[in-house]
C-alpha cells in the first residue's frame, strides 16, 4: 500500500512555475528524500503535501484518501521545520504535547506519549526547560519529538539539520536514521545536502527545475545516473567531466589520449561526448593492472589531505581532474606517477541532450 | 587611572552630574502632579493662602466626599466603562484585522495604508456629522454611542500596531500549529496572542489612554447620563470663580485608573514599545 500518491502536481506562484507535473508514489514505511539544488521546488513540493501551499493542478492522496483540498490538520501528517518552530512561551513538555492537546488527548495519554518520545530522543531531563535554554541540537530533538509523539501516516522533514553545525548534523543524521528504523513510519525528508540524501534514503527523488530528474535507490542514482546533472550532483568530490570523441571501441580525449570502453557495444565512432569519471574510480597504478582499467601517466598538481584519503588535482585529458587516492600513495605536488582509471564504471554523456548514453 | 584625569572627566563626577540633571527634570515634571494631589486634600483656606501652603497640615477628604455625594464621581466610572469596553473591542477586532492583512494579504498592499490614513483626519471635522447621525439613531448620551465611536477611532491605530507585531511572528510557528491540528482561530489564540503579548498590552494601554483622554466627542455627544470625567471637570470652571478643590479632586480621581493600568502593564509596555521600534 502506498501512503502518499501524487499525481501530475503543478504549482504556480504568479508567473513562476515552481513544480512542473510531478508523479510520485511512496510505499508505506519508506524513507524518501527529496533532494536538489536550491530553487528546484523540493520545499514547495513538501509544503503542498503538508497543505501549507495550495495545489495549482493535480492531486495528492495520503493514506488512500484524496487530501488535495484538505486543511493541514485533516491530513494526518506531522512535520519538522527547518527553524525548529518551537513556541518560546511553552516549556519542552508543552511544546511536545502541543499537537496532542490540539487533538484533545487525555492528560494521562499526553503524559505517556510525551514521556516515551522524550526517552527515545534522550531529552527526558529537559522537559521543564524553555526553548531559549536549549542548545541547537536539543531544540532540534524537541522539534522531532513534537512530530513523533503523534500517530501520523506521514512524517515530513523540511531541511531539519541545516541549522546545525557539522558535527551535530552527523549525530542527528544517525539519530533520524535510527528513529526511522525503530518507528518504521513513512517519512519524507527534504534536503539540499547530497550526503544526507545518500545516507538516509531508501529512495531518492532528485529534483531539478520543478521536475523529477531521476528517482531510485541511492546506489541506483550513484552507479547509474541517467543524466549529467544526476551524475554531477551525487558524490563528493564531484564527478570529473572530460570532453571527448567516441572511437570504435573507446574514447579519444582532446589531448589525444585514447581510453578503452570495455563491454560497450554500438558506439557511434566520431560522436562528440562527455566522459564522466568519479574521483573514487581512479587509483594509483598497482602492480597488476585490473581488467577494464586504463593506465595513464600523470603529474600531481595539488594535494588536499582529508585524513586517510587525499584529493589530488591532476592535469589530464586537456583539462584538470580530481582523484581520491589513499594517503600513503601520494608524496607531494610535482610527483610523476601512473594512475589506473576504472573504465567499466565510466559514464558517457551526450552533450546535446545531457543524458547518459 | 581615573585619579590622573581632570576632575570633570572622572567617572564619579559624571555620574553625579547625570543624577543631578535627572533629579531636576523629575522635579519639574512631577511638581504639577504633586500640586494637584495636594490641592485635592486642602481646605479652601489653604488653597487660597498666600504664601502658598506647600503641604497641608492635615489630610482631609472633604473635597472627595462632595464629589461622591453629588454623584459627580460617577463620571469617572463612565469614563472607565467607555474606555475599557472600547479598548477591549478595538483590540479583538483590530488584531483579527491585522492578522488578516499580514497573513492573507487582504486588500493587497494598499488597504493597510488606507486604514492608517483614517487616523490623519481631524476628529473635529466629523464630530457634528456624527452628532446628527447619533440624534437620528437615538445614540446621543448613551454608552453604546461612545463605545462604537471610540472603538472605531482606535481601530486604525490598533490594526497598524498589531500588524507590525504579527509580522514579527515567524510563519513556521503558525504553520507548525496548523499541521499539529489547530484551526486558524486556534492559531490566533494559541500562537499569535501569546507571541504578540507584549505588543498587545502596549497597544491596549495606548488605546485605553486615547479613549480615556477624549474630550471632544464626550462634550458633544453626551448630556447628563454618560458624561465623562474630562467633561465633568470643565463644569467646575465658572465664569465668576473656579472650584479648585473640586477640579483637583476630580482630576486625581481621573488619573488613578491610568496610573494603575500603566503600573500593571509597565513590564509589557517597555518591551512592547521597544519590540515595535527595533524590527527585523
Amino acid at each position: 500500500m502506498s501512503d502518499l500518491k501524487i499525481t501530475s502536481l503543478h504549482k504556480h506562484y504568479g508567473s513562476f512555475h515552481a513544480v512542473k507535473g510531478i508523479d510520485l508514489d511512496v510505499p508505506s514505511g519508506e524513507f524518501t528524500v527529496l533532494v536538489g539544488p536550491s530553487g528546484c521546488g523540493k520545499s514547495t513540493l513538501l509544503r503542498t503535501i503538508a497543505g501549507l501551499e495550495e495545489v495549482s493542478e493535480g492531486t495528492i492522496e495520503i493514506g488512500g484518501k484524496d487530501v488535495t483540498w484538505a486543511r493541514p490538520r485533516d491530513r494526518d501528517i506531522a512535520m519538522v521545520f527547518q527553524n525548529y518552530a518551537l513556541y518560546p512561551y511553552l516549556n519542552v513538555k508543552e511544546n511536545i504535547a502541543f499537537g496532542l492537546r490540539a487533538r484533545k488527548f487525555t492528560e494521562t495519554e499526553v503524559e505517556r506519549r510525551v514521556g516515551k518520545a522524550a526517552e527515545m530522543l534522550d531529552i527526558a531531563h529537559l522537559l521543564t526547560r524553555f526553548p531559549r535554554e536549549l542548545s541547537g541540537g536539543q531544540r532540534q530533538r524537541v522539534a522531532i519529538g513534537r512530530a513523533i509523539v503523534r500517530d501520523a501516516i506521514l512524517y515530513l522533514f523540511d531541511e531539519p539539520l541545516s541549522n546545525l553545525d557539522a558535527q551535530l548534523r552527523d549525530d542527528m543524521r544517525v539519530e533520524i536514521k535510527r528513529l526511522h528504523q525503530e518507528l518504521g513510519r513513512t517519512m519524507i525528508y527534504v534536503t539540499h545536502d547530497q550526503i544526507e540524501a545518500m545516507t538516509l534514503a531508501d529512495r531518492i527523488v532528485l529534483l531539478r527545475d520543478g521536475m523529477i530528474e531521476q528517482l531510485g535507490t541511492p546506489l541506483d542514482l550513484y552507479e547509474r545516473p541517467e543524466t549529467r546533472f544526476v551524475a554531477g550532483f551525487l558524490g563528493s568530490p564531484k564527478m570529473n567531466f572530460l570532453p571527448a570523441t567516441l572511437t570504435a571501441d573507446g574514447v579519444s580525449l582532446t589531448d589525444g589520449t585514447v581510453l578503452p570502453l570495455p563491454g560497450r557495444q554500438g558506439l557511434k565512432a566520431g560522436q562528440a561526448v562527455v566522459l564522466g569519471i568519479r574521483p573514487q574510480h581512479i587509483t594509483m597504478a598497482a602492480k597488476d593492472q585490473a581488467a577494464g582499467h586504463a593506465r595513464v601517466p600523470v603529474t600531481i598538481e595539488l594535494v588536499q589531505p582529508t585524513g586517510s584519503r587525499v584529493q589530488v588535482t591532476l592535469p589530464f585529458g586537456g583539462t584538470s581532474i580530481i582523484a581520491e587516492l589513499s594517503a600513503h600513495d601520494v608524496d607531494k605536488p610535482g610527483q610523476s606517477t601512473h594512475i589506473d582509471i576504472d573504465m567499466t564504471r565510466a559514464v558517457i554523456i551526450d552533450p546535446q541532450s545531457e543524458t547518459v548514453i | 587611572m581615573s585619579s590622573a584625569l581632570p576632575f570633570h572627566r572622572r567617572k564619579g563626577f559624571r555620574l553625579a552630574m547625570r543624577y543631578l540633571i535627572a533629579c531636576i527634570l523629575v522635579v519639574i515634571f512631577v511638581f504639577p502632579v504633586y500640586w494637584l494631589f495636594i490641592i485635592s486634600f486642602k481646605t479652601p483656606d489653604e488653597i487660597f493662602a498666600y504664601p502658598p501652603v506647600w503641604y497641608p497640615n492635615s489630610i482631609q477628604f472633604a473635597n472627595y466626599l462632595v464629589l461622591f455625594k453629588d454623584g459627580d464621581a460617577a463620571t469617572v466610572w463612565n469614563s472607565l466603562v467607555l474606555a475599557t469596553i472600547s479598548t477591549f473591542f478595538a483590540m479583538i477586532l483590530g488584531t483579527i484585522a491585522a492578522y488578516s492583512l499580514v497573513r492573507f494579504k487582504t486588500g493587497g498592499e494598499n488597504l493597510a495604508v488606507w486604514i492608517i490614513s483614517q487616523r490623519m483626519m481631524p476628529p473635529v471635522a466629523i464630530v457634528f456629522p456624527v452628532f446628527l447621525l447619533y440624534v437620528w439613531l437615538g445614540w446621543v448620551d448613551t454608552y453604546i454611542g461612545l463605545i462604537v465611536l471610540y472603538t472605531a477611532f482606535a481601530l486604525p491605530y490598533v490594526i497598524w500596531m498589531m500588524r507590525g507585531y504579527i509580522e514579527d511572528i515567524p510563519l513556521e510557528l503558525e504553520e507548525s500549529a496548523l499541521v499539529d491540528g489547530c484551526t486558524r482561530w486556534e492559531v490566533l489564540r494559541k500562537v499569535v496572542f501569546p507571541m504578540a503579548r507584549s505588543g498587545l498590552f502596549a497597544t491596549a494601554v495606548f488605546t485605553f489612554v486615547f479613549s480615556w483622554n477624549d474630550f471632544l466627542f464626550a462634550l458633544v455627544l453626551t448630556r447628563t447620563e454618560v458624561t465623562t470625567y474630562t467633561v465633568q471637570v470643565t463644569h467646575y470652571f465658572g465664569g465668576q470663580s473656579n472650584f479648585w478643590a473640586k477640579i483637583a479632586a476630580m482630576s486625581v480621581l481621573g488619573t488613578i485608573p491610568v496610573f494603575i493600568t500603566v503600573a500593571i502593564m509597565q513590564r509589557y509596555l517597555v518591551r512592547g514599545i521597544s519590540m515595535g521600534a527595533v524590527k527585523g
